[in-house]
């Protein structure tokens, strides 16, 4: 977000201040290490997601993610301090925090801010510049959605959040079959072969539905569409919805 | 006539490691299929999501561990969030690369191959971040 995906934060922190919401970027922070350690025997790799939830307990605030892998990562850690014993006693032993953390932070993703906290109909009332007849696609991916019995972030199947964003600025939220298909993510690194065939059909869907830019919240989800050949072929822009947020509050 | 299934011993320790990194309970599966049918990368899978634990069940770890639909997974979910039993088969596929990667000088990813993903100016770190993790340990 420092480099390669600096709209995604510049337009939410630009958005929050817009909308009286003071963000404060957690000091020393650590890379949450952009995907969740699945064995139950990895503790080293969950430390970094462990650090950032007691510090923001330590303060009494909310944890507040902008990209989708850094929240399910998070997120999940934070389920496992709260529900696994053995991999809570490992991490308090090693991290030997003031105040044993167990999992008692929240984090919150900053769509579900708005949702939750400010609430889509306040924010539609602040809404400067609306996006009328704009016909915009969400794309959900992976992270935010699934397991639902972790991530508990919308219906995992049918998820409305995203469009309920959109409409609230005013423009068209268009719902297409695969947009809570998977991109790929890392596999492009690996087997671009795959990823071709995966998001080639998410924006051929998103096309079918005359869907005419997409809104994401993870940086490799946008690479991984925009990399696909389809996006240029249907010209199908994708952005982050940071942005849009923020042209409609006329901060852009 | 009972009929017993042979695990063979080689591949006995292979499999308890599995379940241990896991931590899921394969003998819930009931082959529904429900896994396989809502995969978004059996393209590039030479063994079906569904027939991983079949597998798995049967004893037949190494062909488990040599597919290629192990390097295939993004780690996407829809298979354990729609499973009506209640196993992760994401996280028994993710014990699977472990158990190769842990492996000395079994790293899929290497770190002098960093630079060259790096070299795409679009590329976000956090696909070589997560593909370090999946890949090298």
């Amino acid at each position: 977000m420092k480099t390669k995906a600096q709209e995604l934060e510049k337009f939410a922190l630009d958005s929050a201040n817009e909308l009286g919401v003071i963000m404060e970027e957690q000091k020393d922070w650590q890379c949450c290490g952009a995907v969740y350690p699945m064995g139950k025997d990895e503790v080293a790799t969950k430390l970094s997601s462990v650090r950032s939830l007691a510090a923001a307990r330590d303060k009494g605030e909310k944890l507040v993610t902008l990209c989708s892998a850094c929240h399910h990562v998070i997120k999940r850690v934070n389920d496992d301090m709260k529900n696994d014993s053995a991999i809570r006693e490992k991490v308090n032993n090693y991290l030997e925090l003031e105040k044993i953390y167990s999992g008692e932070g929240e984090v919150i993703h900053f769509l579900e801010m708005l949702r939750d906290d400010i609430g889509f109909d306040k924010l539609a009332e602040k809404v400067t510049n609306p996006l009328k007849g704009r016909k915009i696609g969400a794309y959900y991916g992976c992270l935010l959605l699934r397991p639902n019995r972790e991530m508990n972030f919308d219906d995992p199947e049918n998820p409305v959040i995203i469009e309920n964003f959109i409409a609230a600025l005013g423009a068209e939220p268009v719902k297409y079959p695969y947009r809570t298909e998977c991109c790929g993510g890392y596999l492009i690194t690996d087997n671009k072969a795959v990823t071709d065939e995966m998001t080639e059909n998410i924006v051929k869907s998103a096309a079918m539905n005359k869907v005419e830019e997409i809104v994401t919240a993870c940086p490799l989800c946008k690479y991984n569409l925009e990399e696909s050949g389809e996006a240029g072929n249907k010209n199908i822009g994708v952005s982050y919805f940071t942005e849009l947020l923020a042209e409609a509050l006329g901060v852009k | 006539m009972v009929r017993s299934k042979v695990v063979p011993d080689n591949d006995k320790k292979e499999l308890s490691e599995i379940l241990k990194i896991s931590g899921e309970t394969i003998n819930d599966c009931m082959q529904c299929g429900k896994c396989t049918a809502g995969c978004p990368a059996t393209g590039g899978m030479d063994i079906l999501p569904h027939q991983i634990i079949r597998d798995l069940q049967l004893g037949q770890v190494k062909k488990v561990i040599e597919s290629k639909t192990i390097w295939s997974c993004a780690s996407c979910f829809a298979c354990a969030s729609r499973c009506p039993r209640n196993v992760d088969l994401a996280r028994l596929i993710e014990a699977a690369r472990l158990l190769i990667v842990r492996k000395k000088g079994s790293d899929r990813l290497k770190p002098e191959t960093v630079s060259e993903l790096m070299e795409d100016k679009k590329m976000p770190q956090q696909a070589v971040v997560s593909a370090f993790r999946k890949y090298n340990k």
